[in-house]
């Protein structure tokens, strides 16, 4: 009988060490990753010729980049290394691939999502100017061209994301104008309980807010982003600066040429739902997320998920979250699996999920901003759809949820599919709707998941 | 407005079941023409087929004898701001039907002469011309049919909009109404939902697409009915250049696709093979390589295309009879009973013609649109001699 063949979506930290262990026990899984070199987005590389050292792209996890980095390079030869490839649909057991505008069906006895998180936005007036990035984007730009976003930049949003770019951009030797984050010191006291689980990460944490205020980087907590501020000058729009309040309600104005913004993450589901996985509301997220037992097998036989795709715990998190649900697919494939394995990785996970929990109570997605935003506020930038145009869908038009008022007003309707706005336009729709927000539903996803060339030739044609 | 109803027994003239456009429009005619209403959705109006259509509105290419109704819609989407205080962004800017082969400019020449006793008047460019009259086509296009009124709409937004506009006249809109049983008193028909309400109207039409079979066949009246799934698609925005449908007019179903640019820039297309639908959990099981053998056939048509990217697929839930012809008009067998479902494919256009000739059947039990090709008695077992 010919070898099982596995799938791993993704070859970020979960996705390396599941097709990893997919190795050891002999198999050749074929990996698909849409960059162009391993890592995902938290160990992404800097192109071939560029020489910042790891410790300074990576910061504290510089160790963890590097490790990663190598375990793959022994890996290549004994696995299917598909670098460049957009896995973009399923259909009867296949993945449907793309790459270099030629499509591919693969057949699958196994498949595992390791398709990591994007930045959870919530947007406030004048996000979509030119100059605001997410605080990913802002990293990428660090990170794989070594370039700034911006000579003075502002970061605003909440979570450990804010603090580590920041750092980074601080060491890279463009000081940051600010650091806004919408948490309070309150919010951060109570994560305190789920945070000390990881009391490594934490302490990593505090030193990177250290050091940005030792070199004279002002921390505001507890603050409310009122708006981004524009200028107009020959070039066209730029950003001119930021105006917020702080946590007495005063305004304030930072002035600064770039914005990195982000509150969180939010984990890249659509592979799962496409495969009609079941999803569950995570109230502590405020995610519909796909429900997975412990090791990360989902509802669907044979499909499984690990890392920050199907609930965020960090990259250390996703490293075992990986290996433990390529055992665990190993072990439905007929494979014997060692057990203490499976319970080392399983022990590892539970301070993650702590952590977690931890994180999302002391940095809190800051969901209650979205009732009060002006209605001119664009949500889906794709489409250019307002708050007031979900108000308008959830109040005149009558919709009950947020695929009916995409439907109306286009939210979520365009480029992105709602990956960016749908977690912040379902937030706007159930204020508007004065609902709970798990009524407000979810964007139902659809091939392809993420835009594919018409000029696409291949198996079919 | 009315508000939907929550106590357990309702009376009206006439209740539709089905909240599609076919469903809605008859509701707010029905209303223009002084009838009680109760539309039962069981989910949400236009949620399934007539909201994931293509939002042709095309005349052109139909079965001639459609032609009427056909005609008696156009005249209405042209009306509609009036009618129901909304557009849904209905464009007149023309469709144009394509052929590469000397066969199909034949049929399109026949077309062309034919459809014109019904009143629909085609230009016709042969060779070269056609790409003087439409640059963005392909320089080989042997032969494009011109349909200079007709053109497209928002099928997200037409069908919502007539339920709107039937229950600020009045009409009681059900939604979240799922029909479980009908039975027939003396009198009335007696429609029961899952949830445990009651209506009765001594009319009943039933307007539920591709779940319109079971729904016949309860009176008795078998009928053939495929579910099928369109496969449609979008790409990103562009600046908009391209302002009439453009369809392919071939014979070869994997070559049949279609498009059109809406003003905010997307091209939306669709056209070539279906899949298959399960109508129980009501999700079509789209084959997203359907999406990549329309390709060629939209890049043999418009070459620009292929610079673009597509962003996002859907589908719906159509029902197709074996003659390709849908069922409108009286039951052959119970009075009171009417139908208006099963267009295969084609029926958005007729959307509003359906929703005013249904009217005029449900008020009068007469109208002037021709409608006996559509009668279901077409598929009446044949009587042993």
């Amino acid at each position: 009988m010919d070898k099982p063949v596995v799938i791993v979506v993704g070859a970020g930290p979960a996705g390396t060490r599941a097709a990893q262990t997919l190795a050891q026990a002999g198999l050749r899984p074929i990996v698909l990753d849409e960059n162009r070199q391993q890592g995902g987005q938290i160990y992404r590389r800097q192109p071939e010729n560029f020489i910042r050292p790891a410790s300074k792209l990576y910061g504290a996890s510089a160790r963890a980049a590097t490790a990663l980095h190598k375990a793959f390079a022994d890996l290549l030869p004994r696995i299917d290394y598909r670098p460049e490839t957009l896995a973009w649909g399923v259909v009867d057991q296949q993945v449907l691939v793309e790459h270099n505008q030629r499509v591919d069906a693969i057949s699958y006895d196994a498949l595992i999502i390791a398709t990591g998180a994007t930045d959870r936005i919530m947007p406030c007036p004048g996000w979509t100017l030119p100059g605001v990035f997410t605080l990913g984007g802002a990293q990428i730009a660090l990170k794989a061209q070594a370039c700034a976003v911006g000579a003075a930049p502002v970061f605003m949003g909440t979570g450990p994301l804010l603090y580590l770019v920041a750092w980074q951009y601080l060491k890279a030797g463009i000081k940051p104008r600010a650091v806004l984050d919408t948490s309070t010191l309150k919010t951060r006291l109570k994560g305190l309980r789920g945070l000390r689980h990881r009391p490594a990460i934490l302490a990593q944490g505090v030193r990177y807010m250290a050091e940005l205020m030792r070199a004279g980087v002002a921390l505001h907590a507890g603050i409310q982003p009122v708006r981004i501020e524009e200028r107009d000058d020959e070039g066209g729009l730029r950003v001119r600066g930021v105006t917020w309040r702080n946590s007495r309600g005063q305004l304030r104005h930072t002035v600064g040429d770039a914005v990195g913004m982000g509150y969180g993450l939010r984990s890249e589901t659509q592979l799962a739902d496409l495969l009609k996985c079941d999803f569950a509301f995570d109230p502590i997220s405020r995610q519909w997320l796909p429900v997975t037992d412990v090791d990360g097998a989902t509802s669907q036989h044979g499909v499984y998920t690990a890392g920050d795709g199907a609930g965020i715990r960090g990259a250390d998190g996703a490293e075992s979250a990986g290996a433990l649900a390529a055992l665990r697919c190993l072990a439905d494939l007929g494979f014997s699996v060692s057990p203490q394995e499976v319970a080392r990785l399983r022990k590892a996970l539970e301070p993650m999920t702590a952590f977690r929990e931890g994180l999302e109570t002391g940095f809190p997605w800051p969901w209650r901003n979205a009732a009060s935003l002006p209605d001119e506020t664009v949500i889906c930038r794709c489409e250019n759809v307002t708050a007031g145009d979900i108000r308008r869908a959830a109040g005149s038009l009558d919709a009950p949820e947020l695929n009916r008022a995409k439907a109306f007003v286009r939210v979520g309707m365009g480029r992105c599919q709602g990956r960016m706005c749908g977690l912040a336009g379902a937030e706007v729709l159930a204020a508007a709707r004065k609902m709970p927000i798990e009524q407000a539903g979810r964007i139902r996803s659809a091939a392809p998941i993420k835009p594919l060339p018409a000029k696409i030739r291949g198996i079919m044609t | 407005m009315s508000q939907p109803v929550t106590n357990t027994t309702a009376r009206a003239d006439v209740i539709i079941v089905g909240g599609g456009i076919m469903g809605a429009a008859t509701a707010f005619f029905a209303r223009q023409r002084g009838l009680s209403v109760i539309l039962l959705e069981r989910d949400l109006v236009g949620q399934y087929a007539s909201g994931t259509n293509f939002g042709n509105v095309r005349r052109q290419g139909r079965f001639l004898p459609q032609l009427p109704l056909a005609n008696r819609s156009r005249a209405l989407w042209g009306d509609l701001p009036r009618l129901i205080g909304e557009n849904v962004e209905f464009l007149p800017s023309g469709h144009v039907r394509v052929a590469f082969k000397a066969e199909d400019s034949a049929r399109l020449e026949q077309y062309a002469q034919d459809c014109k006793p019904y009143g629909l008047e085609l230009e016709l460019y042969n060779g070269c011309k056609a790409v003087e009259r439409f640059p963005m086509l392909a320089p080989d296009v042997d032969c494009a049919s011109f349909s200079p009124l007709d053109g497209h709409a928002n099928p997200r937004l037409a069908a919502p909009a007539f339920g709107r506009a039937a229950r600020r006249a009045g009409a009681t809109v059900q939604e979240r109404a799922e029909v479980s049983n009908i039975t027939r008193t003396a009198e009335d028909f007696v429609v029961e939902t899952a949830d445990g309400l009651r209506f009765t109207a001594p009319l009943l039409q039933i307007s539920s697409g591709a779940w319109g079979q079971k729904m016949a066949a309860a009176f008795g009246e078998n009928l053939p009915l495929t579910p099928k799934a369109p496969q449609m698609g979008v790409t990103e925005p562009v600046p908009y250049r391209i302002h009439p449908v453009i369809g392919y007019a071939s014979w070869v179903e994997e070559e049949g696709v279609y498009l059109r640019q809406v003003e905010r820039g997307n091209i939306v297309f669709g056209g070539g093979l279906r899949s298959t639908v399960d109508l129980n959990t009501k999700r079509a099981q789209l084959n997203p390589l359907n999406l990549v053998r329309q390709m060629p056939h939209l890049e043999r048509i418009l070459p620009d295309f292929a610079r673009l990217r597509i962003i996002r697929t859907w589908s719906g839930i159509e029902g197709y009879t074996d003659d390709d012809l849908p069922v409108m008009g009286p039951s052959a067998r119970v009075p009171g009973l009417y139908y208006a479902f099963g267009f295969c494919g084609h029926g958005f256009q007729l959307g509003p013609g359906v929703g005013a000739t249904m009217a005029d059947l449900l008020a009068t039990g007469k109208t002037e649109i021709p409608l006996e090709p559509f009668s279901i008695a077409r598929f009446a077992a044949p009587v042993d001699p």
